[in-house]
């Protein structure tokens, strides 16, 4: 009830936006089930195989579910504190690939579990410090784990070398690059980081250079393509860097200044708190860039380097994870508790300037960044288009942290209201089930 | 389409001037004949009686003072009024029925328990207007005259016919009672040899003792009088002794022997234990006082010889018994000769019998003159219904009330009545009879086995078979000659009709043939030969039916026998109608029976010109065969859809209706109990779990009866009715807000009844909720109430309300405003129609009933009708079986896009049911809902 009313005076404060109402014949998601089990804020999902995924969070239980049924698999005990970062790692077993799980906590841990038996494999615990992102190489059978100090470690959880770094807020991402280089984002630098593999198969890992381009904290940090990486600050800057030469391929700094005539009330605000312009979350499918930024939501070409549409206010409150499910359908969740679904549209009347934003762009001129105040008025970019509402999902009474999505198997949520709900094709499911009927109809020869 | 069924069966009829054979032939057990006392008035009868109500009447043939009642259930004098139970105890008392042999037997030294199986007979006095089912059984008292003690329970009515008809029943029912109060008084009369065995040997070894000491103080060989005496008293104890344990022995080889009566249904671990426990006792008193032992020690005393040492270890033997015994038992001297008759007081029934086993009879009691409250109308239209609602298994949880388990118990298992609940594990599965309203030829009885059975249902039928037996010989005990010649010689009034007597006659005559051809051993019956059982036979079912023979005219109209039977009868009814039928192209895809015919299938549009027919049998059906038919309407979902309304349908509703009124004050005291939900409205229980309404216990059908008048106060209210009720079938949560609570419980009380399977205690609806509710919470309840308060925390409500208003409809009971999606639907206007002529709550409830009953129908229709859901061919996707669903529902069934949703939601729940029967799965349950716009309702 508590969580209620806070909940509901946060919301209270800013009228809600944007609403598609209750008909959304685009959303196919009509069918909900929700998976209880967790004593606090789920953080954190991840796909163990097409009809699993683990849920992990601040009560350091990391589930096991199947996403079919919704039956909770395992439960995997053993952390004492929340768990911070989780990741899975797949071995190639002699003919069964076998995906284990490697989970980081609070309580200065590691772990390996088996989420078929529910097992915990390996564990390490009194490591100097938590561990804050993990990486999988699979490429090396090692994997990383970086907080204020980088350790590789071999399958059996052997250290293979470590490297202490120098930077208060310790890493924050980790990303793998060609050539056996680490990307690392450690507040606003980035750090690449190449491991060598010696003679003797023993590892070492050695800075090679870093990267201090962005202004503020970095909050996060992708692969786009093979040559592709990029970065995004909380004060809205989207960085693309070459992933092979380091060096910076576009700037963008996303200001969401509106125009004068779109919304008269808003641009009275002031200037924009970074807050609003932090960029949460970055997702790419290597064409588009899709950018969490404040409460909004901004898709950028690669191809183009440039803006394809945007929609400042997506979300009542923080958008927290982001994903693209094709070229033109994104999904979005926020702190305000819910999913939505978005289309990436052509303009109904393309002589109509429907959106109209302000834009800080600069390509390679970070220089002359400050000078100016936001004057390049980006109406006539021909290509932009709307991003539009196709419907949302209200279940949770907390902030959505994350979703994973299994197609059409259905998507599976993470709430800090300590619920996990699978939201499902109703349709079918409803097949499902009468398939299902009628098998036992045929198992046991009638009613 | 000249091979077609239909058309050869139209050619049929003309060539032969057959009627056609009814398509949907309704199984025998739910038909009513349509005036089964045609030549009496029913409301006539029960005047004479001086009590208001039946009861069970307790009493005893005391060998002190004769027949006395020992006590009525109900334990009320005003049940009894002014009849007198004394004279009524005197004759049902007066003749020993059973007619137990006691004594010693030739051949045998002992005094024998005599076995006897209880007896069952229907007594009557029409002067008293006072019928009576006499069960007389025999308990085992030591200190009684032949040990025995007889008494007999009797359920008495003022309806006879309701005694004849139920008796079967009533006979189960007291066998159960009577197998109970054996029980325990088996086990009492043990313990009570146990003490008497034990003072026996005590008396026995101190009588030695003495005689020792005598012996030793007189001279060698030399007698004196009081020697002589204690050594006969010596001789006396030992041969009691004896004779103790003889009866020991026979009372624990009590389970050994055959029972003829098949009734008797024992509790396989009571007996096991009981049996253990003897045969415990016997080993002990086998060794102690044994008798061999106790002439050696006595030759050796009498040689003189170590004598000292056989004392003195008879003495540590006592010694030890002693400290063994202490605790629990002093043994007492036996005087040599027992008290007189008429001084001492003999053991109550209590006594009798173990305390829990008395207790447990006296319940099981009370539940047998709870279950059979209420005229026989009452009863068998309850039957009829319940016997409906457990072959519509798959859909009857859907708006039906639950079948507890008591009633299971009093339908298709019988388990055996066990004290000490070990009922539990062991069932043993048994068909009681059902009502027979209407004579059958006995022949009937071995016909119709079904020859197709699994193995399951075998052991049934042999048990069936069993009770078949039962009947004949359930005056077959070895008195019954006796017992028949007493019957036809005395002038009993009004016990069974003349003819009877006649068969008596004829039986006894039966019986001296078969006497002079046997030997005349009592366990002759055992093995009786045919002839000898179908006459007895066919006179248990004179007895049976003579009741209904005089106006029994229903013409070739037969009851099976059993359940097992109807529900053969049923399955091959259905594999008719799927034979004959499937040739028309209308019931071809709807047919239950075809569903599961996967390939071969062909689906056509429906021929409309099939439909007349159809509807013309179901309603020329009644007039021919004089039957009022209730549908199962679950197998017939086509025919209820065209006979909505019509007279067929409605008769058996309105006949239902009649007992609710006549039997006001046999049920008045749970209508009192039940009406309390009125004055709970005065409660302020914010605590959810505080829920007077009564739905955390199981839902009765009194209270969805009351319910009914609120649902139809509703719908006469409220023009948007039918918007709420939709929502409820749909499966659409409902939350009811206000801020009184008396109001939004009334309302959710009513509105309850239209939620599709509420469950047993009704979990999903929840009557009053006073926080905000969470997603979780409409997952799980389909009907809220909840409250409006003013305060931060009520905006706070209002703001889950919002949040969630997609996925909920919500009735404003301040504002009398409704917010929720449109319904345009035809199907509901039936039950929602607020210019309804209905004016009673319980009729409104049995017309809601049935069009629910339609409802469910349909969508077990829909549900089980393969090709709707599946595709037929490989290479039909999933849009082919969409637009045929689509069609199904629009064309076949006239539904819109509104009321298909209903059928969805319930075909949804029936999926669910049947895929996880007791709703317990490791996965969360599923929540389906759709997006559509919702509109706000005002009056």
């Amino acid at each position: 009830m508590q969580r209620w009313l806070f909940f509901f005076c946060k919301m209270g404060k800013k009228s809600p936006v944007l609403c598609i109402g209750e008909e959304q014949p685009k959303n196919c998601f009509t069918e909900l089930q929700v998976l209880k089990g967790h004593f606090d804020i789920v953080r954190f999902l991840v796909q163990i195989d097409d009809f699993r995924c683990a849920s992990a969070g601040d009560d350091g239980l990391v589930l096991v579910w199947n996403v079919e049924t919704g039956e909770r698999l395992q439960e995997l005990r053993g952390h004492s504190q929340q768990i911070t970062a989780i990741t899975t790692i797949t071995c190639k077993n002699e003919v069964t690939l076998n995906t284990s799980l490697i989970t980081a906590s609070s309580d200065r841990s590691l772990s390996l579990w088996d989420p078929d038996t529910g097992n915990r494999v390996q564990t390490i615990s009194d490591l100097h410090s938590s561990v804050k992102c993990l990486l999988v190489l699979e490429r090396l059978c090692v994997w990383l784990s970086g907080g204020e100090e980088l350790c590789v470690w071999n399958r059996d959880f052997q250290l293979q070398c470590q490297r202490p770094n120098h930077s208060d807020t310790g890493i924050t991402a980790l990303i793998e690059l060609p050539k056996n280089y680490i990307a690392a984002a450690m507040d606003k630098k980035i750090m690449i980081y190449s491991l060598t593999v010696s003679a003797d198969s023993s590892l070492s890992v050695a800075e090679i250079r870093c990267l201090s381009d962005h202004q503020d904290q970095i909050r996060a940090l992708i692969n786009v393509n093979d040559g592709l990486f990029a970065s995004g600050s909380h004060m809205g800057e989207l960085i693309l860097w070459n992933a092979t030469e380091w060096n910076l391929l576009a700037y963008e700094h996303i200001l969401w200044e509106e125009s004068q005539d779109y919304n008269q009330t808003e641009i009275r605000m002031g200037a924009p708190k970074p807050s609003e312009m932090s960029i949460q979350h970055l997702t790419t499918n290597g064409n588009l860039i899709l950018a969490a930024v404040g409460s909004g939501l901004y898709v950028y070409s690669v191809q183009t380097r440039s803006v394809v549409a945007y929609r400042k206010v997506a979300h009542d409150s923080n958008v927290l994870h982001t994903m693209l499910l094709s070229d033109c359908e994104l999904m979005s969740c926020s702190e305000d508790g819910s999913v939505r679904m978005w289309e990436i549209q052509d303009l109904p009347l393309p002589a109509e300037p429907a959106s109209s934003g302000f834009f800080g762009m600069w390509s390679f001129g970070r220089s002359n960044k400050q000078s100016g105040p936001p004057s390049k008025k980006v109406i006539d970019i021909p290509n932009i288009r709307m991003l539009e509402l196709t419907g949302d999902l209200i279940g949770h009474s907390g902030a959505v942290q994350m979703f994973v999505s299994f197609t059409e198997k259905g998507l599976v949520t993470c709430s800090a209201d300590h619920l996990l709900i699978l939201w499902k094709n109703g349709e079918r499911q409803s097949r499902l089930r009468s398939l299902a009927l009628f098998q036992k109809l045929e198992e046991r020869g009638g009613l | 389409m000249i091979g077609s069924p239909d058309v050869v069966a139209f050619a049929k009829e003309d060539e032969y001037g057959q009627t056609s054979p009814d398509p949907w032939p309704l199984p025998e057990e739910f038909s009513v004949p349509l005036y089964p006392l045609a030549d009496s008035n029913p409301w006539a009868k029960t005047s004479y009686a001086k009590f208001t109500k039946d009861f069970i009447l307790i009493s005893e043939f005391s060998e002190q003072v004769g027949p006395q009642p020992l006590l009525t259930i109900p334990d009320d004098p005003k049940v009894c009024g002014t009849f007198d139970l004394n004279y009524f105890s005197l004759r049902i008392m007066s003749v020993d029925y059973q007619a137990s042999f006691v004594g010693h037997p030739p051949g045998t030294g002992y005094p024998r328990l005599s076995f006897v199986e209880d007896s069952r007979v229907v007594l009557g006095d029409s002067k008293e207007g006072a019928f009576a089912y006499v069960h007389h059984l025999t308990l085992y008292d030591l200190e009684a005259r032949g040990f025995v003690r007889p008494f007999c329970m009797a359920y008495v009515a003022a309806d006879e016919k309701k005694i004849m008809l139920q008796f079967q029943e009533l006979s189960l029912r007291f066998s159960q009672a009577s197998e109970c109060l054996k029980a325990g008084n088996r086990r009492a009369f043990a313990k009570e040899l146990q003490r008497k065995l034990r003072d026996l040997e005590y008396t026995h070894s101190v009588l030695q003792r003495e005689e020792g000491l005598q012996r030793e103080a007189g001279p060698q060989s030399m007698y004196s009088a009081h020697a002589v005496e204690k050594a006969n008293e010596l001789a006396n104890v030992e041969k009691s002794i004896f004779e103790h344990r003889d009866l020991l022995k026979q009372i624990s080889s009590y389970h050994r022997r055959p029972r003829r009566d098949p009734h008797a249904v024992t509790c396989q671990k009571c007996v096991d234990e009981c049996l253990s426990e003897c045969e415990e006792l016997l080993n002990k008193y086998a060794k102690i006082a044994y008798p061999c032992g106790y002439s050696e020690k006595a030759g050796k005393g009498e040689d003189g010889q170590g004598h000292p040492r056989g004392q003195g270890e008879d003495d540590d033997d006592d010694e030890e018994e002693g400290v063994k015994r202490k605790l629990s038992y002093t043994p007492q001297l036996i005087k040599a000769k027992s008290a007189k008759c008429f001084d001492k007081r003999l053991k109550t029934l209590q006594e009798l019998c173990d305390k829990t086993f008395y207790e447990a009879t006296v319940a099981l009691l009370k539940e047998t003159e709870r279950s059979f409250r209420g005229d026989l109308c009452y009863l068998y239209t309850r039957r009829l219904d319940k016997a409906l609602q457990r072959k519509q298994r798959v859909t009857a949880f859907l708006f039906e009330e639950d079948l507890s388990d008591d009633d299971e118990d009093e339908l298709g298992t019988l388990r055996p009545f066990c004290a000490v609940n070990h009922a539990v594990d062991n069932y043993v599965l048994l068909n009681p009879p059902p009502i027979v309203l209407t004579p059958e030829p006995h022949e009937l009885d071995a016909l119709e086995r079904p020859e197709h059975l699994d193995p399951a249902s075998e052991t049934s039928v042999t048990q069936e078979s069993e009770l078949g037996l039962g009947e004949s010989h359930l005056e077959s005990s070895p008195s019954d000659q006796t017992l028949e010649t007493q019957e036809s010689s005395e002038e009993t009034k009004g016990s069974f009709s003349s003819d009877k007597s006649g068969v008596g006659l004829a039986e006894m005559q039966q019986g001296l043939v078969s006497m002079k051809s046997e030997a005349p051993d009592p366990d002759s019956d055992l093995t009786p030969d045919p002839n000898h059982n179908l006459e007895r036979e066919s006179s248990s079912e004179e007895m049976e039916t003579t009741a209904g023979e005089d106006e029994g005219e229903t013409g070739g109209h037969q009851t099976p026998v059993s359940l097992l039977e109807v529900v053969s009868e049923l399955e091959a009814n259905r594999e008719e109608e799927c034979e004959g039928v499937s040739g028309s192209e209308l019931l071809a895809p709807i047919d239950t029976a075809c569903c599961m015919a996967q390939e071969g299938f062909l689906y056509e549009a429906s021929a409309p010109e099939a439909v007349p027919r159809l509807c013309q049998n179901s309603h020329l059906q009644p007039s021919q065969t004089l039957v009022v038919n209730q549908e199962p309407q679950a197998l017939l979902p086509l025919q209820d859809d065209y006979t909505v309304g019509s007279p067929c349908s409605e008769s058996p509703v309105t006949g239902l209706e009649l007992p609710s009124g006549l039997l006001g004050d046999a049920v008045s005291r749970t209508s009192a109990e039940d009406g309390s939900d009125c004055t709970m409205s005065a409660s302020t229980g914010s605590d959810q779990t505080a829920s007077p309404l009564g739905y955390g216990a199981v839902v009765t059908l009194r209270q969805r009866k009351k319910a009914g008048q609120g649902a139809l106060r509703f719908v006469r209210q409220y023009p948007f009715a039918i918007q709420a009720l939709w929502c409820l079938l749909s499966g659409r949560t409902l939350v009811v807000l206000g801020a009184d609570e008396g109001r939004v419980r009334r309302l959710v009380a009513a509105l309850a009844l239209f939620v599709p399977a509420p469950g047993k205690c009704g979990e999903r609806v929840q009557a009053w909720l006073s926080c905000p509710f969470t997603l979780t919470d409409l997952q799980r309840w389909k009907l809220i109430g909840l409250q409006r308060v003013a305060s931060p925390l009520g905006s706070s409500m209002l703001y889950s309300l919002s949040r969630y208003s997609r996925y909920i409809s919500i009735l404003d009971a301040d504002q009398t405003t409704l917010r929720c999606p449109p319904y345009r639907g035809q199907l509901l206007t039936n039950i929602a129609d607020h210019r309804t002529y209905i004016r009673r709550g319980s009729t409104y409830f049995l017309h809601l009933q049935s069009t629910l009953c339609h409802l469910a129908a349909k969508a077990f229709l829909f549900t089980f009708t393969h090709h709707l859901h599946l595709p037929v061919s490989a290479t039909e996707g999933p849009e082919v079986v969409e637009s045929r669903r689509r069609c199904f529902l629009q064309e076949q069934l006239g539904l819109g896009e509104e009321d298909s949703q209903i059928l969805l939601y319930l075909s949804q729940l029936i999926t669910q049911q049947y895929l996880q029967p007791n709703g317990s799965s490791a996965a969360a349950p599923s929540f389906s809902f759709n997006y559509t716009t919702s509109i706000l309702y005002k009056i």
